[in-house]
């Protein structure tokens, strides 16, 4: 626990260190870029550009959330009961079908840019929440909803007050996978011409210059283990809130 | 009043309830016992619609409650099951509100009851009222449980094993708080055990089923004293029987006028205290207290007529 904050606080300065004086690592840098080439990215603002990454993913993510849930939530009602198999379905295809592929489908619909990358972050975060939305509701301790359910709660008062409640630690837990996956998949926008850290990434692919990729990998990868333990640590907190500690996480 | 007229339950082509009809008079506790698997949880499920019956009527007061919304029928009805039905996420004080929430009362009059439940049940409001229910005891916790189930004041309270998980002790305590709780509010009550102890302690009527029929629902002393099959008699266990009698009166009830030696027996034990304090202690008569005063004794002789089988 210890060594783990540590090591959190260091990621977090050495990011933002990255994004608001990246000149601080151009001798670094210089180790992996070409003799004539600019150790430090040079063609637009990491930190514009982690916004702009972060953005995307952000809300890309959070209309996967309110879809996937309020999928979830219809598919686990008496009424919705016989959707279950065909959204399970659905939700795992827009998990197969390669990002790429879904880009290339969007654009020409969409055109160039944030629109058709928004769509293939959106379909790609949807499976993992979903699935964790069915895991959280329907696997409730059975006295606890019994109790519910036998005090005269209706369907709506049970879902609000305890269904969701007691689902959200695993739900969360969804979001944050789907979150994490999406910070990598968004590089890929900036082949259709999003402004994501992929456009760093890429201009040191096409001008061989590693210091670039470095770069944008490594500030994504920061990214993902930062949001990826403050997800957790939202669970964790939600889990004891919930007097769920005890039982297993996720 | 609780009427049950005819009622059958069938799962996959089998009657687990089948054509049961019981009374249950006002202001009672009715103790419905038997074995594993013979129907007693489905059938109190039905008083409260948490399952539908295949056939047959349920009158509460004499209104049938096939035409009550579930919903308003559950927040009129107490209902409690053993353990772990408490809301983890919510405080005591919350779990204790929530079908006066449902209600609407308002929010001085939910804290007014929330504050004398908990008094009620010997637990400070000041100390549990904001407790998670992952803090408290197994015997607290039941006693939370069954507050939340009196919360809003209903007529009927429906109990499933309410005291199945709790030590000796601890369920003896807790069927003293129920009996005193009864006779407060007047709550008609309908309590599943498997415990038969427990059924004759705190039951005017023992109901029994097997395999989903009701066998016999009867006063405990008629229960021991006829039963009304080979299965009933072994339930009760007929060697349990005398014993089994003598627990149901005080020894108030039965002092005599007289002398007798050594340490007094208070007059609100039952017959089955005395008797065992007696052999014990091997006398013959045991003095009866009273508030501190001698009122009277209590034999052997007299014990040994009580625990007979009535005729
Ligand atoms: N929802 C259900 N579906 C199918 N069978 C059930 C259901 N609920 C109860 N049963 C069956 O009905 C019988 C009676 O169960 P129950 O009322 O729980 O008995 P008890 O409370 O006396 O142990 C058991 O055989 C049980 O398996
Ligand atoms: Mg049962």
């Amino acid at each position: 626990m210890k060594v783990g904050s540590i090591f959190r606080l260091l990621a977090l300065v050495l990011l933002i260190a990255l994004l608001l004086r990246p000149e601080t690592f151009a001798g670094l840098f210089a180790l992996f870029a070409g003799p004539r080439q600019p150790p430090i990215y040079n063609q637009g603002s990491l930190l514009e550009l982690t916004l702009n990454h972060l953005a995307i993913v952000g809300a890309a993510i959070l209309a996967s959330t309110l879809v996937a849930v309020g999928l979830g939530v219809l598919v686990t009602r008496p009424i919705g009961a016989e959707f279950l198999p065909l959204s399970r379905a659905l939700a795992q295809v827009g998990q197969t079908f390669p990002p790429v592929a879904v880009l290339a489908i969007a654009v020409p619909v969409l055109g160039f840019g944030t629109a058709p990358t928004f769509v293939a972050l959106f379909l790609y975060g949807l499976l993992p929440i979903f699935e964790n939305t069915l895991a959280g509701l329907t696997n409730l301790p059975p006295k606890v909803t019994d109790a519910a359910k036998g005090m005269g709660m209706t369907g709506w008062q049970r879902l609000l007050s305890v269904d969701l409640p007691l689902a959200l630690p695993v739900i969360l837990a969804g979001v944050r996978l789907s979150t994490v996956i999406s910070l990598g998949t968004a590089t890929i926008g900036s082949t259709v011409a999003a402004r994501t850290l992929g456009e760093v990434i890429i201009a040191g692919l096409l001008s061989a210059n590693t210091a670039f990729v470095l770069q944008g990998g490594l500030i994504v990868g920061l990214l993902a283990v930062l949001i990826h333990d403050g997800f957790s640590a939202l669970e964790r907190l939600v889990l004891a809130r919930n007097g769920q500690a005890g039982a297993a996480a996720g | 009043m609780i009427e049950i007229e005819d009622v059958t339950k069938i799962y996959e082509g089998t009657a687990v309830v089948d054509r049961v009809t019981l009374t249950i008079q006002p202001h009672t506790i009715c103790a419905v016992v038997g074995t594993s698997g013979s129907g007693k949880t489905t059938l109190v499920r039905m008083i409260n619609k948490l399952v539908e019956p295949s056939s047959g009527a349920i009158r509460i007061d004499g209104v049938d409650i096939a035409g009550i919304p579930a919903f308003q029928l559950r927040r009129r009805i107490g209902y409690a099951i053993q353990g772990l039905g408490l809301f983890p996420h919510r405080t005591v004080g919350q779990n204790i509100a929530t079908v006066p929430k449902l209600l609407g009362w308002n929010r001085g009059r939910i804290r007014d009851r929330v504050e004398e439940l908990l008094d009620l049940f010997g637990l400070d409001p000041e100390e549990f009222r904001d407790r998670m229910p992952h803090e408290l005891s197994g015997g607290q916790q039941q006693r939370v449980g069954v507050a939340r189930a009196l919360a809003a004041g209903p007529n009927i309270l429906l109990m499933d094993e309410p005291f199945g998980a709790l030590d000796p002790l601890i369920r003896a305590k807790a069927q003293e708080d129920l009996l005193t709780i009864q006779r407060r509010f007047g709550t008609t009550i309908m309590l599943v055990t498997h415990d038969m102890n427990e059924a004759i302690h705190l039951g005017d009527t023992i109901a029994v089923m097997d395999k989903g029929r009701l066998l016999q629902a009867a006063p405990p002393r008629t229960i021991i004293a006829d039963p009304a099959t080979p299965f009933v008699a072994e339930l009760i266990g007929t060697a349990e029987r005398p014993f089994r009698l003598l627990s149901l009166a005080r020894v108030s009830d039965h002092a005599e006028p007289g002398q007798a030696t050594g340490e007094p027996i208070d007059a609100d034990r039952s017959l089955r205290d005395a008797y065992a304090e007696l052999l014990w202690s091997g006398r013959a008569a045991a003095p009866v207290r009273r508030n501190g005063d001698i009122v009277g004794r209590i034999s052997l002789d007299q014990l040994a007529r009580l625990a007979a089988r009535p005729r």
